[in-house]
């Protein structure tokens, strides 16, 4: 074959594949907005789920999800901002840095269902809480925790290193430095990364089947007492989240609007990762002019 | 001073107890895992070479096998159409169109990466299941599905390495090729591809680390039978839905829940092997 017809025939074909990947996310988009979006409507946000009856919403499975977001974020931008620290300012190339390394390898390239099972095993079994909405977060912490420490361990290694410098040559201590200049500095990719990361908590169901549980206890919205057994904002309450509400009503409800309810629930899923993608976007450029002045 | 040494120690504190999950987990698992095999009396060797699972039956059986072939088979077949794929959508955005394709295909990854696994599930079992099972045959449910479900699942995961590792040749290699008057493709096929090969490797480990974990998703749509697959229309299972399936089903301590642990310990296990797998990758990358 003659190199030439070759080389025209290889660009189609790689043309083509972009063309696939473009039609399929096209598709999984427009089938999931225009199944999902008729379903969603405010009765549909606000109301309780039925598990028999057709016609259940979506409201405690919408909070459980943010509340359980909530929570995890708190344990793990803390943590990752701290290991990000350690690796990027702290750590000297040697043994300690790379079993560090290595571990936070491991965790992240651990199936979300094996971080389940070690929550059962630990938030649910040994510690004797049950299914709880902490369980629940303590898992998602251990999902999380790897991406937040790559997240800021990047942020503050790209940081320009006269920024640094210039601190240090003041006299200022390193802490101080890490405090009050590069962490500034550093801030909007962190952020950025920690609302990606918000994205992936928020769709994530297998780590939180076995450790959160698979139903949610009546809600009394106006009991605003953490340690009642009813209140939404118990933290040691059993909570289905809207990823493991979709997976359950697809392989054990017994409602027969499943698909409906699943639709709509999917759609909302979508649209929540859309927004924490282009939020992400949005504040990290806003904060990148504000902050660097560039117009 | 004060403070110096406390930022320091708190910052420590946070690295070490990344140390400390992962020992933790591998641990936890480890003992809860072998716990059928020293407790129940199960035989390991049956638990990984018999079909027969029948935790109900008067004399039980446990043999994981139909799991593992199943888990198996699910992440090279989609391995294979993932990684096509996904590397050709590299080469498109790094050496096709770098400036627009890049502009597009990129949020398009991106928002593939961002689409929860139960999404991905439902629509198997409401677009894809029915589909199969009226266009091509079978139930629907089975190992074609999976494989498709799972081909998608990973394709971001290819394309984005593939993209890094195509993007950071040294640009010489390139203009030397096209120098000599090599027409693009065979720049690309010639000199490209195997400059980048242990990366591109590295990317469809990572898919298929990442595919043969996936739970939920699968679960959906491969159909959950105990036998093996004599095709890619039957149905089939892997030790992710079937740990799925049964986990809240079996009680807490008993034979078979023990067995489920079995899995979750091969799916650790199988989570190092793909690490080391990418950490030789990596040794073996020369530019």
């Amino acid at each position: 074959m003659n190199s030439k017809v070759a080389d025209r025939i290889a660009t189609g074909v790689f043309g083509l594949i972009a063309v696939i990947i473009i039609t399929i996310l096209a598709s999984l988009f427009g089938y999931i907005l225009v199944n999902g979006v008729s379903h969603i409507s405010w009765s549909f946000i606000t109301s309780p789920s039925s598990s028999i009856r057709a016609g259940g919403g979506i409201r405690d499975q919408l909070f459980n999800s943010i509340y359980i977001l909530v929570i995890t974020m708190i344990i793990t931008v803390p943590l990752g901002l701290g290991g990000g620290i350690y690796m990027a300012e702290y750590a000297k190339p040697g043994r300690v840095t790379n079993t560090i390394r290595s571990c936070i390898e491991v965790l992240a390239s651990l199936p979300s269902i094996v971080i389940g099972m070690f929550g059962l095993l630990m938030f649910v079994n040994l510690t004797g809480w049950g299914y709880t909405i902490i369980g629940g977060a303590l898992a998602l912490t251990v999902f999380n925790l790897p991406v937040m420490v790559r997240v800021s361990e990047d942020a503050i290694r790209n940081l320009p290193n006269d920024l640094k410098e210039a601190s240090l040559a003041l006299g200022i201590t390193h802490w101080h430095t890490i405090k009050k200049v590069l962490l500034p500095s550093a801030f909007p990719s962190i952020l950025t990364g920690a609302i990606l990361a918000s994205g992936r908590v928020f769709g994530e169901a297998a780590a939180l089947l076995f450790t959160a549980g698979l139903s949610t206890p009546r809600l009394n919205y106006m009991d605003w007492n953490p340690f009642s057994p009813i209140s939404p904002l118990n933290i040691f309450r059993p909570a289905e989240t809207l990823a493991v509400h979709i997976w359950a009503v697809n392989t054990q409800g017994l409602i027969p609007d499943a698909k409906e309810i699943s639709a709509g629930a999917s759609a909302v899923l979508i649209i929540a990762v859309l927004i924490f993608n282009l939020s992400a976007r949005w504040i990290g450029s806003i904060i990148h002019k504000k902050m660097t002045a560039n117009k | 001073m004060n403070g110096e040494f406390r930022g320091r120690m708190l910052v420590t504190l946070c690295a070490v107890i990344m140390i400390a999950a992962t020992i933790a987990i591998t641990i936890f698992l480890g003992t809860k895992g072998l716990q059928a095999f020293f407790k129940n009396g199960v035989n390991p060797i049956e638990f990984l070479t018999s079909s027969d699972w029948n935790p109900l039956k008067e004399n039980p059986e446990y043999g994981a096998l139909t799991f593992i072939v199943g888990s198996f088979a699910v992440t090279v077949l989609s391995a294979i159409i993932a990684a096509p794929l996904g590397i050709g959508a590299a080469i498109f955005m790094t050496e096709i169109a770098p400036s627009w394709g890049r502009k597009i295909l990129q949020p398009i990854v991106e928002l593939l990466v961002g689409i929860p696994s139960v999404v991905y599930g439902f629509i198997g079992l409401t677009v894809l299941v029915p589909f199969v099972r009226s266009h091509i045959g079978g139930l629907g449910f089975g190992l074609l599905s999976g494989t498709i479900v799972l081909s998608v699942m990973i394709l971001p995961t290819v394309t984005t390495i593939a993209t890094d590792a195509m993007a950071t040749l040294p640009k010489n290699l390139r203009e030397g090729s096209l120098a000599l008057g090599a027409t693009r493709w065979q720049t690309i096929k010639k000199v490209l591809i195997p400059a980048a090969l242990p990366s591109l490797l590295t990317a469809i480990v990572l898919g298929m680390a990442r595919a043969f974990g996936e739970a939920l998703a699968v679960q959906m749509v491969i159909g959950n039978s105990r036998d093996l697959p004599t095709s890619i229309l039957d149905t089939a299972a892997t030790l992710t839905t079937i740990i799925t399936l049964n986990m809240g089903n079996t009680t807490y301590g008993s034979v078979e829940n023990n067995t489920l642990w079995s899995m979750g310990l091969i799916l650790l296990i199988m989570s190092f092997g793909f690490i080391l797998l990418i950490r030789y990758l990596a040794s073996r990358r020369k530019l």
